[in-house]
């Protein structure tokens, strides 16, 4: 993307009728790091990369709960993603008061959606820097979305949003087929396999990684660490039954098949074996 | 105090509509009230429906004010069609007609000005049977069987010992023609033209009017102050 004489005013249309400050609020979307959204019919997984900006910090809290049946992971700037959570969690607390019954997430969607518009057409604010992933029930049974800075959502079976989601993406594509009528464990599983494919390399550790379920009958919940290191451990010894993946990076993790705590970090976080002191 | 004007709020009401008595049965709920609506003790007003059909799935029988049951109509007329207008394959159920209803009765009873009436909410979605009441002052709750006004004080009893899980059609006009006989009787507000409507999975059915036959040869009825010492 250049710099063009269209691009001050989020009210400035291009000549190819492009809104260029909305776009380049994709790309904040873009910036950030992974987040990953897959369902079945009564299930939905989120997963997120999680990680911090040095050993000494927190990481950033990535995946928010809104409701008992519907959650959000976001990628971007996340200080728009928490103004925007409040504002789900809002709209949900003030439905459920009046009406005694969880807001659908269609509708939840679609006010988050309109509300991402409106910024997109006034001159004195700007797009909000965050894509989201709605994940929750309703009457019709478990559903994704996907939220942009532009206003526009669409419903989707799996996705991935944020830097190196594209992996996830093309692992999610050639499995998404199964997912309607997978299990609860399954989904998580193929989660945690597509989180691995963006993390490119790096081991894929619990530190690293937050997973988030919500289905008929279970509420929205963050996973804590020790469930989520032990299935990561459950099927990393099951190895990849997949095929060899198009990606160079899984031949690296095939080194040390038995160890799951060996030092074979190839990623940037090296030293934190056992998890950083500041972890969830 | 002032929601409004002084001259504005609702300080007692004028057209009056009697009890509403409503049934869970095996397919849905019945709901039965008579077409009355009194203007004080003056039975004036002889074809007032007073239960109408909320959206796909409630019914709504309404007791107390007759312009305020049209004004709450009126609301809810426009709360399904914001519904309707989100064409998403949601729809407000009963339950959340109910507790919509029960937050605007409170609200106003607040700020005093009141909503006068006494409301039964009926309706079935998704094979999920469910009753409730809401009232002026804003009390709410829900329970196999309902009335208002005069209807809590006899046809309830009734229906506490003669309701039962799974009554079928037959039997429930019959348990609520019994309650409405009583009411006939014994209430002066009472008209004698009876609308029983129903409400299934499969919609609403408003049945047309019909009147009870009554009994006037009881003995006691003839001669109602034998026995009552200092009476004519």
């Amino acid at each position: 993307m250049f710099r063009n004489q269209y691009d001050t005013d989020v009210t400035t249309w291009s000549p190819a009728g492009r809104l260029f400050q909305v776009e380049y609020a994709m790309e904040a979307v873009k910036q950030g790091s992974a987040a990953i959204g897959l369902r079945s019919k009564t299930h939905v997984v989120l997963a997120c990369v999680n990680k911090a900006n040095s050993e000494l910090s927190s990481h950033q809290k990535k995946i928010f709960k809104v409701d008992n049946h519907i959650g959000v992971a976001i990628a971007g700037l996340t200080a728009d993603g928490r103004v925007l959570s409040r504002y789900m969690r809002s709209e949900c607390i003030n439905y459920n008061y009046t009406y005694e019954s969880p807001l659908p997430i269609g509708r939840l969607v679609v006010q988050l959606a309109d509300k991402a518009q409106v910024c997109t057409q006034r001159s004195w604010k700007r797009p909000y820097g965050v894509g989201l992933l709605v994940a929750g029930l309703d009457e019709s049974g478990a559903h994704l979305y996907y939220n942009c800075p532009s206003g526009n959502y669409f419903e989707y079976q799996a996705f991935a949003i944020g830097s190196r989601s594209q992996a996830a993406k093309t692992y999610l594509e050639r499995r998404f087929d199964n997912f309607m009528g997978s299990s609860r464990e399954d989904l998580i599983k193929d989660a945690l396999i597509a989180t691995r494919e963006s993390l490119q390399g790096e081991k894929l550790r619990s530190s690293v990684c937050t997973i988030a379920v919500v289905g008929v009958g279970e509420p929205f919940h963050i996973l804590d660490q020790e469930t989520v290191q032990q299935l990561i451990d459950t099927f990393e010894i099951v190895k990849e039954e997949e095929p060899p993946a198009e990606e160079a990076q899984p031949a690296s993790e095939q080194d040390a098949p038995t160890d799951q705590t060996s030092g074979a970090d190839q990623g940037a976080a090296a030293g934190d074996q056992g998890g950083s002191p500041m972890e969830i | 105090m002032d929601g409004v004007a002084e001259s504005q709020r609702t300080l007692y009401p004028y057209v009056t509509g009697s009890s509403v008595v409503a049934i869970k049965y095996k397919d849905g709920i019945l709901m039965a009230a008579d077409m009355g609506g009194s203007y004080g003790s003056t039975l004036r007003y002889k074809s007032v429906e007073r239960i109408k059909p909320v959206g796909k799935h409630s019914l709504l029988g309404a007791s107390g004010e007759i312009s305020d049951f049209q004004e709450i109509l009126r609301y809810l007329d426009e709360l399904i069609l914001y519904d309707n207008m989100w064409d998403d394959g949601n729809s407000l159920g009963p339950k959340e007609v109910h507790n919509y209803l029960t937050r605007v009765m409170y609200n106003r009873r607040n700020k005093f000005n009141p909503l006068w009436n006494a409301l039964v909410l009926g309706g079935v979605k998704n094979g999920q049977k469910y009753l409730g009441m809401v009232n002026m002052i804003g009390i709410n709750f829900e329970d196999n069987h309902v009335a208002t006004g005069l209807g809590n004080h006899l046809a309830r009893p009734i229906l506490r010992d003669e309701w039962h899980e799974n009554l079928t059609f037959e039997e429930g006009v019959k348990l609520l023609e019994k309650c409405m006989r009583v009411l006939l009787y014994r209430d002066r507000s009472a008209v004698n033209k009876i609308q029983i409507s129903k409400i299934t999975d499969e919609g609403v059915t408003v049945f047309p009017p019909f009147s009870l036959k009554t009994y006037w040869e009881f003995s006691a009825f003839k001669n109602p102050t034998v026995g009552a010492e200092g009476s004519w």
